[in-house]
């Protein structure tokens, strides 16, 4: 194994790790912290490959914005502390679909690109922000609006009625 | 160098261990996180074909960013109908809220 290959599996082990943590925790704030962890491993993983813009963007958006929110989330609805407060009772289920989904996968995957190799290749910010937006200009212009429209709907929803 | 099978692997353990979450629990917010696992996973493997085929426009990083400002709004509003349900009943779990069962 190469020493590319050593550090994929170190930061991968420590993020599916944190991910089966942030799935059994018994405390909601940990599982959020679990998560933060298990973001950046993959934040990790990408620079590891060579997406540079996207790696810094994980860290950014996850790390920084969406788990903060959920954070705000949790302490707005008071969520109860233990196991059979945060799981339903069809735990057991859960985990055989989840090992088949798995077990399949591995199977499916192992025989279609058992042989393949990735090489790893930096791509600069510029190139990514240079394909942004001449040939994914319109799906760009897209999320924009769908971003937009999040952010009014979140406001909209979440907003007190005041008598009127 | 990285052997391909090693990446889709590791996603295909945070997609499965998405899918448990999603399952198993019954806070609303939890599986909220469960489901970013599992977008998480779908974008490494974008990343991972885009850096094995050399792709020259990168289709597969450019969509991966695509799926996270999808993944940040989807978070929003989910929060919001989260924290107006919280408001209405009292409780976000998942399997409590039953209004629209038949």
């Amino acid at each position: 194994m190469t020493w590319q290959e050593w550090a994929f599996v170190v930061l991968g082990v420590v993020g599916l790790g944190a991910a089966v943590r942030l799935v059994t925790s018994k405390n909601v704030v940990h599982a959020a912290l679990y998560l933060v962890v298990s973001l950046l491993m993959v934040g990790a993983i990408y620079l590891l490959l060579g997406a540079e813009f996207l790696g810094w963007v994980q860290i950014l958006i996850y790390v920084g914005a969406i788990v903060v929110l959920l954070l705000f989330g949790l302490m707005l609805t008071r969520a109860p502390i233990g196991r059979e407060a945060l799981d339903n009772q069809q735990r057991g289920l859960s985990a055989i679909v989840a090992l088949g989904i798995l077990v399949g996968l591995i199977f499916l995957l192992q025989d279609a690109f058992g042989d393949r190799e990735i090489t790893l290749r930096p791509t600069r910010i510029a190139e990514a922000g240079e394909h942004l937006f001449t040939d994914f200009v319109l799906p760009f212009e897209v999320v924009s609006f769908l971003l937009l429209a999040a952010l009014i709907g979140a406001v909209a929803l979440a907003r007190k009625e005041d008598a009127e | 160098m990285i052997r391909l099978p090693i990446v889709l692997f590791f996603s295909a353990g945070l997609f499965a261990v998405g899918v448990y979450g999603v399952l198993a629990r019954r806070n609303a917010v939890l599986v909220l996180m469960s489901i970013e696992l599992m977008l998480n996973a779908v974008n490494v493997n974008l990343v991972a074909f885009s850096q094995l085929l050399q792709d020259a426009a990168m289709t597969g990083q450019i969509f991966a960013l695509f799926v996270v400002t999808v993944a940040a709004a989807e978070v929003g509003i989910g929060l919001a109908i989260v924290i107006l349900i919280f408001r209405n009943r009292e409780t976000i779990n998942v399997d409590e809220i039953n209004l629209l069962r038949w």
